[in-house]
């Protein structure tokens, strides 16, 4: 900052002064342009057409050159410019298709000098040779382009652009006979103002229209030019053919360019459509824009630079009627609000850390954290250079591996394959992920299931069936509702904290699991379909009452997306069914171990007796309609717990389970907010399919319209590898069937 | 019944490979079905009750069945599969089966079918697309059959409509037909309507949704006012109209769904007009495309007859031909002239202001037909509110609008980048199709060789925008005059703003000795100018809120 006012001072006798202001036009502006020694500034536009002086605190108007009673379409300008060697002299581009010059130095109020008529279209862009005072360069949206004599009435020469419109021409400012035109098709030429037959030239720059183009004001091989693709390009002229050197991706299409003066790498745009700032690029750093000018509240028309060897002023003109003027050291460095230091965390836990290489060196001599191993410094360095007004930046990249026991993720892959979230009714997915969780060695995760279904379970339904019917296949039911009860009655008293509950889940937990390990039993049995392990089940039978017992429930809670969700699109992974069908006693062995249970040993020994005995403790305290909603808040505050803990998995896993029952309960952005990252952990470990389940039982809009998108299929030619894009399986190049066997898979 | 549904659906699939021989096991199995539906449902008593009449009543499968076999007889692009239905047709006809038959003659009524149907015999590209828009839809619609006559565009024009209805797009597939069911029901066309009903149902669209707009979700309710408007009056969008849209809570449209959304809305409309325009009839399997009534003489209404097909019609062109003997060549004079005499008579910026608004103002004393107001048929016009909100010609009633200048808001520097931002690739292809129907020439008039058209094209095209108030500071309305004789402006008047009036009568009046495959170019170049017209107005409203 402080180098750029040296350089100020630097300019000497006419040196410039000012500060950012601006004023308010009476219309929008559609183009501007300063007098060379940068003391006034045109204006002009459809329904304007001024002069302004630009004084040091302020814009002064001095002049209005659009007179008459009735304005004539003439007066409606697309582009206008102030010749730089003959300061009474300015040209129009008229949207009817008129060129018009002006006078200042005309006695009469109407300074209107020449005017051509020649073209038939809109004239897009004028300019005036940079060191020639008669002549006049037009480009128009008829395709051609017209040289001008200021002495003659008529044009001299006449360029033919194929019928394409031409967007811009600039004269070179070193090659006294060459210009550039830039075309709406995306072609770029270049001509030679003697031979007006044909172009020298041709090449194409963009992707439709190219807006805008500017000759390096030093270098005199350098064009730049901004199209609708919202891309700017330098390309080198001085070899054969024209190279593309830089290029910036801006976001937005590109309306004007204009390099900077005295910063060989850096030029400025802006854009005609929803962008309204100005970008001052470096074009080696196209990432970021250098400098950012952020006032106008519309599209900014016209930009220019005040002083042609002074980089600190720019000034432009907006659709939203103002003009300013922008002090360089005013404008916004989105690099100042960029942040040097990247963190990234790799899939299995991995860090890596990149930061400036101050910040890493004063600590290199020590190992820095225990777990990281290995660390790989990196430096990245750019040679200095002197004109460059960025800090040197050299990064050191680090990374941290983990120990590969501590924080194995692959408990969350399994979990995720292994969890039922839909299919079933409610009960069965909390029993069968409880199991999961069991198996997983996650023994809170597993409690936290179980108590959901005791929580979430209606007891009055369940009570229907009838007494006896059901007790030799689910016995337990009845058995875990005592248990809600009990866990009711301790949790409503105290303020039920989750540490609590999970340290008394822990006990809860052993008394269910032989009934969880009993059911999940019968549902590997319904699917195996063979039932071989237990004949003296009546499925049938069982399975009706099951049904109908939680339909009912089912109804009670209107939760039908669980049901009517058709299966087949994710054949939910048979693991299920294939894990190790370990007999029962096995899997309570399993259930039992110290592991899992801790201290209490004795717990194995509860019968169901005793259970039975506990129903008819708790029945006094039941009261049959305690609502489960009663259950929210501390769901609520379950699920936050585990969200912040890093398990988002749990949050949207139960959220899915519960469904309407929870779902209310939390405020829609949370809710979307645990879906995506859930689903963005789903994809990194490639589990598209469970990812894809989970969007589609999420019921968040802004969740299931993700995979509504980029449904397309691309197809390849199977024999030549060209895809085959307009016409069906047959492939364009050799006309043969590209597909030796391919089925429909919808 | 849902998987019979999907059966069916995948039944008249694979029809559509290029694979001749797969296409001949589609065919077989479509033929062993038919026939064992056919037995089990044994031979209809001779004497068939009166229900079966006009199209085919509901639930009676074999009927659509063979209403769909009768349209692929006549509009699959493969040979060998029009054979196969004509011959199973026949012999399910054999078995003592009512068979239906076309209703109509050809795609058009305006066209004979003959010089349609050849298009293809004769040009290999028109062919192939052809085939792919079979293999993309189960059909080849009819107007893509009339759009034969220019296969450059029908390209780009089946591109974009693919996209729109069924690739990557921010609405749901049901949503974007059901709007394309409002917007083309805004003009009562019931062509469009059916067709996207069908196309709806198949996608899994609500069928309540069908009984009307107030069936349908309040997000799509509120896209009636601006269907209304784009449709009729599109000058009139405001910024305060986006910004409803945009923000009603629950119900509100996000800006890539409503950009989405006009673009399906400004699509069907201008759609519709062309199907007016060059009098396209159903489709032979939807209702009112078929009968299973034998035919009698009744039935032949004169339409029909003088539709190309009898021999009465040879005789008119030949009368037409000399009495109008010479209208071309005037008009290549009047061009010739202008080309010359341009720099000659240099009319004042004043003048040239009035000529727009003369030609503004004459285009809405422009009566589009008398007024026979027949009120809208019931099935279609539940698809929208307020059937009495039509074109009001601005000019009259005291209604100032602001021309639009479109300098200062193209489709070229700003519409392009605000579609494209929002719902990328469309913009493109739109672009495309802009500049494809702009620029198609074949350097010919009826038969004249070598004519440069592109004055006349400019004509047309910006005074179909003056229409809608849009003005292009560097054209003289004046060439509009001597362009474009009355009787082709009461054509375009009527194509653009109220096209359900247009009748056969009008169609031939205009440019009696050109062929109708510039007739058809004339209507593409009207559907697009009046589609990047409205698309003008709505972006315009849209770029407004969004600053």
């Amino acid at each position: 900052m402080e180098k750029m006012s040296r350089v100020t001072t630097a300019l000497g006798s006419n040196a410039i002064s000012g500060r950012t202001m601006f004023c308010h036009l009476d219309a929008p502006a559609n183009a501007i342009s300063v007098c060379r020694d940068a003391t006034q500034v045109v204006v002009a536009g459809r329904n304007i057409f001024k002069i302004y002086a630009l004084e040091e605190e302020q814009f002064v108007e001095k002049l209005n050159l659009r007179v008459g009673r009735k304005p004539s379409l003439n007066f409606s300008c697309a582009d206008v410019m102030w010749h730089q060697m003959e300061e009474n002299l300015l040209a129009t581009a008229a949207t009817n298709g008129a060129v018009v010059t002006w006078n200042l130095g005309k006695p009469s109020r109407n300074k209107q000098d020449q005017l051509f008529t020649e073209h038939k279209r809109t004239v897009n862009k004028v300019c005036f040779h940079p060191t020639e005072v008669y002549m006049l360069l037009s480009g128009s949206q008829d395709g051609f382009m017209k040289c001008f004599d200021l002495r003659k009435k008529e044009s001299v020469s006449t360029f033919s652009g194929q019928s394409e419109s031409v967007r811009d021409v600039q004269f070179s400012m070193k090659d006294y006979f060459t210009f550039a035109a830039s075309f709406e098709n995306g072609n770029v030429q270049l001509w030679d103002i003697r031979r007006p037959d044909r172009y020298e030239r041709m090449f194409t720059a963009h992707t439709g229209p190219v807006f805008c183009c500017d000759w390096h004001p030093d270098d005199r091989g350098w064009l730049a030019t901004g199209g609708r693709d919202k891309m700017v390009k330098v390309w080198d002229m001085t070899t054969n053919r024209a190279k593309e050197i830089y290029c910036v991706q801006t976001i937005a299409s590109v309306a004007r360019v204009k390099w900077r003066p005295e910063r060989k790498f850096h030029l400025a745009t802006c854009s005609m459509m929803v962008d309204h700032n100005i970008y001052v690029w470096d074009i080696r750093r196209p990432f970021i824009p250098f400098a950012t000018f952020e006032e106008h509240k519309d599209v900014t028309t016209g930009i220019v630079w005040r002083h042609q060897h002074d980089p600190h002023f720019l000034l432009s003109g907006s659709k939203d009627s103002t003009l300013y003027q922008h002090m360089f050291k005013d404008a916004t460095r989105p690099v100042d609000k960029a942040n040097p230091e990247g963190l990234c965390f790799g899939l299995l836990g991995d860090l890596a850390f990149a930061a400036k290489e101050s910040l890493i060196t004063s600590d290199a001599n020590r190992k820095p954290y225990p777990g990281g191993d290995r660390r790989y410094p990196m430096f990245f360095f750019k040679k200095p250079d002197p004109t460059e007004q960025f800090a040197h930046v050299s990064s050191a990249l680090s990374v941290f591996e983990t120990d590969l026991d501590s924080h194995r993720m692959d408990w969350f892959v399994k979990t995720a394959q292994l969890y039922l979230l839909s299919g079933k009714p409610f009960a069965e997915l909390c029993d069968h992920n409880a199991k999961v969780a069991q198996e997983l060695k996650r023994p809170q995760v597993s409690t936290t299931w179980t108590m959901l279904r005791i929580m979430f379970s209606d007891p009055a339904n369940l009570a229907t069936p009838g007494p006896n019917h059901n007790l030799g296949k689910l016995g337990t039911l009845p058995l875990m509702n005592s248990f809600s009860l009990k866990e009711l009655g301790s949790g409503m008293g105290a303020e039920s904290r989750l540490e609590r509950s999970k340290g008394e889940s822990r006990q809860d937990n052993i008394h269910l699991e032989p009934g969880n390990s009993y059911i999940s039993n019968n549902e590997e049995n319904e699917e195996t379909e063979g039932s071989e392990g237990h004949p003296e089940y009546m499925f049938g039978d069982a399975e009706l009452d099951d049904d109908d017992l939680y339909s009912m429930e089912h109804d009670n809670q209107t939760e039908e997306q669980e049901y009517t969700l058709p299966q087949e699109a994710f054949q939910l992974r048979h693991e299920i069914v294939d894990n190790p069908s370990a007999p029962e006693h096995l899997q309570q062995d399993k259930a039992d171990s110290p592991h899992v249970s801790g201290n209490e040993a004795e717990v194995t020994c509860l019968t169901p007796i005793e259970s039975f005995s506990l129903i008819s403790i708790s029945q006094p305290l039941f009261s049959p309609h305690l609502p489960a909603s009663f259950f929210c808040p501390i769901v609520r505050e379950m699920l936050s717990y585990y969200a912040e803990q890093g398990d988002v998995q749990m949050a949207v896993s139960v959220l899915i389970v519960l469904g309407d029952r929870i779902r209310k309960e939390i405020d829609d952005l949370t809710q979307e907010h645990w879906y995506m990252s859930y689903i963005d952990l789903l994809q990194r470990f490639e589990l598209w399919n469970v990812s894809n389940e989970v969007i589609k039982l999420s019921t968040c809009s802004a969740i299931t319209c993700l995979n509504q998108t980029s449904t397309t299929l691309h197809i390849n030619c199977s024999n030549c590898k060209r895809p085959m894009s307009n016409k069906g399986w047959i492939c364009d190049r050799y006309e043969h069937c590209g597909t030796v066997s391919l089925r429909c898979m919808c | 019944m849902e998987v019979q549904d999907q059966e069916s659906v995948g039944r008249w699939d694979r029809l559509g490979s290029r694979d001749p021989s797969s296409r001949a096991d589609a065919i077989e199995n479509i033929c062993q079905e038919v026939m064992r539906k056919v037995e089990t449902i044994g031979p209809i008593p001779p004497v068939a009750p009166l229900s079966l009449a006009s199209g085919s009543p509901p639930g009676n499968d074999l009927n659509d069945i063979l209403a769909h076999v009768l349209m692929l007889s006549r509009r699959c692009p493969f040979e060998d599969v029009r054979e196969r239905c004509s011959q199973l047709l026949r012999n399910i006809q054999d078995l003592g089966i009512r068979i239906p038959r076309p209703l109509g003659n050809g795609p058009s009524r305006f066209i004979p079918e003959k010089e349609i149907l050849q298009i293809s015999k004769v040009d290999s590209r028109t062919q192939s697309i052809f085939e792919d828009a079979f293999a993309a839809l189960g059909r080849l619609d009819n107007i893509s059959l009339v759009m034969g006559f220019h296969p450059q565009y029908l390209e780009s024009f089946l591109r974009t409509q693919h996209y729109l209805l069924q690739m990557d797009g921010p609405l749901p597939l049901h949503y974007r037909h059901y709007i394309g069911i409002m917007a083309a029901a805004r003009h009562q066309c019931s062509y469009l309507v059916n067709l996207h009903v069908n196309d709806f149902l198949q996608v899994g669209g609500d069928p309540k949704w069908l009984n009307g707009l107030f069936e349908a979700p309040q997000k799509l309710q509120q896209l009636g006012e601006l269907n209304k408007i784009l449709a009729h009056r599109p000058w009139l969008l405001t910024k305060e109209h986006i910004e409803g849209l945009l923000k009603a809570e629950e119900h509100s449209w996000s800006l890539a769904e409503l950009i989405h959304a006009v673009v399906l809305l400004t699509h069907y409309h201008s759609l519709a007009s062309f199907t007016f325009g060059c009098g396209i009839t159903p489709e032979i399997h939807c209702d009112g495309g078929h009968t299973f009534r034998p035919p009698s003489l009744s039935q032949y209404c004169v339409c029909d007859i003088a539709n190309g097909n009898g021999h009465a019609n040879h005789h008119d062109d030949l009368l037409g031909n000399q009495d109008m003997c010479g209208e071309v060549e005037v008009l290549m004079e009047r061009m010739k002239q202008l080309q010359e005499c341009r720099d000659d008579e240099e009319a004042s910026q004043e003048e040239m202001a009035t000529r727009f608004e003369r030609e503004k103002t004459e285009s809405m004393l422009v009566v589009t037909s008398e007024d026979e107001e027949s009120a809208p048929p019931r099935d279609i016009s539940r698809h929208f509110e307020d059937p009495s909100y039509g074109y009001k010609d601005f000019s009259r009633r005291g209604e100032q609008v602001p021309t639009f200048r479109a300098q200062d808001y193209s489709w070229e520097d700003h519409g392009f980048s605000l579609v494209n931002r929002l719902y990328p690739d469309v913009g493109q292809m739109l672009d495309e199709k802009f500049h494809m129907v702009y620029n198609l020439t074949y350097n010919t008039m009826a038969t004249h060789k070598d004519v440069d058209t592109s004055m006349l094209r400019r004509a047309i095209w910006n005074y179909i925008h003056c229409m809608f108030g849009i003005r292009y500071d560097d054209y003289d309305y004046g060439e509009i005059n001597q362009l474009l004789d009355r009787s082709f402006k009461i054509y375009i008047k009527t194509i653009v703003c109220s096209p359900e009036k247009t009748t056969k009568r009008m169609y031939e009046s205009f440019w009696r000795q050109f062929q109708h495959s510039e007739k058809v170019h004339v209507n593409l170049l009207l559907m697009e100018a009046r589609m990047q017209a409205e698309l003008l107005y709505a972006l315009r409203a849209i770029t407004r809120y969004m600053t």
